[in-house]
């Protein structure tokens, strides 16, 4: 079904729909105010360029507008719920619209319904943006679909969530909450593929952007390329405790199919834990979760990923007044190092048995609260590499904000996670007006 | 029935107090705090409120903040809060929920409906504007009774005048404050704040005052920043008590799910 036109029926579906806004006698205002929509949402618009020079890619890395429009319709038993942006992207070479890939000029955020079949249930079906876990900006139990252009090109950080397609099932017995989302067709990352930000490519052995577009194998059987996510959470006292599931797949086609010479989607399956709380003057955060390379369980497969370990810990604090610093430890460790190491073809650059990371964001409050300065800092010991997201924002008046940000990565070497990224580092501007 | 017994004991009590108010014996500044905590803000099992601040700074420039309040008391002095914000738009449909424990730090979480992620805030200086306005969060949802020493310096026909000194110095901005108890309603309907060279800096103060459902309220009052110059008036609409909230309202389903206590 072509998205526009699925819109569309989305749109009918909320006229036809009586509302209990358009019952409660309010007569008057205009055509949308009697059919009891409420619309709203904002335009933004924002541009931004490299500071490095990069072969493989244009020097404007930013520069569209989008226009958002939230749509919702409460029921006596229901949610509707549309959230759409229109967007024009002077960047993007691929214009053709895809819903899944986010390219062209709609990006359907929400179409969903949400509703109570019975007391202790909630239900909401349709397309949806999904987030659980107690990591800032690192995300170990959370396989839901990411979108990591948006974020390093220098989008608002809400579009580092792209959404699923998904019924999402919540039951609230007396003893924990149970959260099982369904997949019914797999939601990849919209991951780094070369059209806007340039990568190192393995086998090429260099770095690489427009002229070696990944175009991987996606999963794309509908109930047979599912996914299912679990997560079952309770608050003990104040501390707040999760356990999760996954069944699927690596979100970034990190496989490489040989025969075919194509980037694949690695089966993975995923169990973790958390717990959040407070602890002296701030609250800490602890996650673990297990990833089981469900292809490749012995490790002995250098085109598939080892099965990792994976560990997070952070504390947050207020230092001063409208000041506050958060601080985060992560860990990827490989299952079988000995057995990768001993299968990987000699041309590739071997990845360190141990990926440590640490991160620090800053910030502050100032003019009654519509300046926020704010400094987000990835800094990985091991890999020698570095990642900075300096951000100012001011609310020129309660429907005006203007955002200048950047995106800095460096590294010694150019084939580590935010090294390679090195060349695309760019700063950018933007102005939202929302109503 | 078991609430109208109730009631009828409550309403015993409050009139027995009374009487000891008004008797002879006049209560200790520490018992006349308590009762003001108690009339401004665990009026009712719980209750509800449309908000608006107006926010006006020096050069006149505003700036508006709407939002809905459900508070309800559960138990001792502890209570719980969700905020759900209308206006400005930017916020809108965002939530703030807090488990206020009274003697240790309470539990915030922010909810954000773009990313559909409730966010656990970290504990934070009470005296900090909430949401950019001349009120601090501690004027929103109470600030301990015990947090400070209390002297009476005046008592009229109808004021009691409080002197404030804080316990812990260093914790808040303010070297003393003064407040205005009144002595019908126990209502605070004055506060004024001195800064440590003897300075008035910040007043705050119940502009109206209605009689809902048989609670004295506050509808508007106003915070002023006497430095600055800026100032905020809030305004209480819709305000009703014993609406019969339930305990599940202020947890992560009815984040992701607003009520219809605050979206209607």
């Amino acid at each position: 079904m072509s998205g526009s036109r699925f819109f569309t029926a989305l749109l009918f579906i909320f006229l036809l729909v009586p509302s209990t806004r358009a019952n409660a006698g309010e007569e008057q205002g205009s055509f949308l105010d009697r059919t009891g929509i409420d619309i709203h949402g904002f335009l933004d618009l924002r541009g931004g360029s490299r500071i490095r020079e990069d072969d493989y890619q244009r020097d404007t890395s930013l520069l569209e507008s989008r226009l958002q429009l939230d749509m919702s319709r409460a029921g006596d038993s229901f949610t509707l719920q549309v959230r759409a942006d229109f967007i024009y992207d002077d960047v993007q070479e691929d214009t053709d619209l895809d819903l899944e890939e986010g390219t062209g000029y709609l990006d359907l955020r929400e179409a969903n319904l949400l509703f109570s079949p019975l007391d202790l249930i909630d239900v909401k079906i349709g397309r949806q943006i999904l987030t659980w876990g107690t990591g800032d900006l690192l995300f170990l139990n959370d396989l839901f679909p990411k979108d990591w252009q948006s974020f390093f090109i220098g989008r608002d950080e809400e579009y580092l969530k792209a959404p699923s397609d998904a019924l999402l099932i919540s039951l609230f017995p007396d003893f924990a909450n149970i959260d099982l989302v369904y997949m019914p067709r797999f939601d990849a990352d919209r991951f780094i593929s070369g059209e806007r930000i340039s990568y190192y490519h393995t086998t090429l052995g260099r770095l690489a952007g427009r002229d070696a577009i990944i175009d991987p194998l996606t999963p794309n059987d509908w109930l047979d390329d599912d996914e299912i996510s679990l997560r079952i959470s309770k608050n003990i006292k104040g501390y707040e405790l999760a356990f999760y599931g996954y069944h699927g797949f690596w979100k970034s086609p990190i496989g490489m199919d040989l025969i075919q010479q194509k980037a694949f989607f690695p089966n993975l399956n995923v169990y973790g834990a958390s717990l959040r709380g407070s602890l002296i003057k701030g609250l800490f955060h602890l996650e673990a979760s297990y990833y089981d390379s469900k292809d490749d369980t012995s490790g002995d497969n250098p085109y598939i990923p080892n099965s990792e370990i994976r560990i997070l810990a952070g504390y947050e604090q207020e230092l001063a007044k409208e000041f506050s610093a958060a601080v985060q430890y992560y860990l990827e460790s490989m299952r079988h190092y000995e057995t990768y190491q001993a299968t990987l073809p000699p041309s590739v650059h071997p990845k360190d048995e141990e990926r440590h990371l640490f991160t620090v964001r800053l910030t502050k409050l100032a003019l009654n609260q519509n300046l926020t300065l704010s400094l987000f800092c990835f800094y990985s010991p091991s890999d020698q590499d570095a990642y900075f997201r300096p951000t100012v924002k001011y609310k020129i008046s309660d429907s005006l904000m203007i955002t200048l940000g950047g995106n800095i990565f460096t590294g010694d070497a150019d084939y580590t996670f935010f090294g390679q990224f090195e060349k695309n580092s760019n700063i950018y501007a933007g102005i939202r007006y929302s109503f | 029935m078991m609430k109208k017994l109730f009631l009828l004991v409550i309403t015993g009590t409050m009139i027995l107090q009374a009487a000891a108010v008004f008797g002879a014996e006049r209560p200790s500044p520490d018992k006349i705090i308590e009762m003001a905590n108690d009339a401004s803000y665990y009026q009712g099992q719980d209750g509800r409120a449309d908000v608006k601040m107006t926010i006006t700074d020096k050069a006149g420039g505003v700036r508006i903040r709407e939002f809905t309040i459900l508070r309800k008391n559960t138990g001792q002095k502890d209570q719980k809060f969700y905020v759900y914000f209308k206006e400005p738009a930017d916020v809108r449909k965002m939530a703030y929920l807090v488990w206020k424990h009274v003697g240790k730090e309470d539990s915030r979480w922010l909810w954000l409906p773009a990313l559909n992620l409730k966010k656990r805030i970290a504990p934070g200086d009470k005296r900090t504007s909430f949401v950019g306005s001349d009120f601090f969060y501690e004027d929103v949802s109470g600030r301990g009774v015990n947090e400070d020493t209390h002297e009476l310096l005046k008592s009229d026909d109808t004021w009691y005048l409080i002197k404030n000194v804080p316990k812990d110095p260093d914790s808040v901005e303010f070297v003393y404050y003064h407040v205005w108890i009144n002595k019908t309603t126990f209502l605070p309907e004055k506060a004024e704040y001195y800064d440590k060279n003897g300075n008035l800096y910040r007043r705050v103060e119940a502009k109206k005052i209605m009689k809902i459902q048989g609670y004295p309220t506050v509808v508007e009052s106003i915070a002023s920043d006497l430095v600055a110059g800026t100032r905020t008036i809030n305004r209480f609409d819709n305000v009703r008590y014993d609406i019969g909230l339930k305990d599940r309202i202020f947890t992560e389903r009815f984040l992701r799910r607003p009520p219809r206590e605050v979206t209607q």
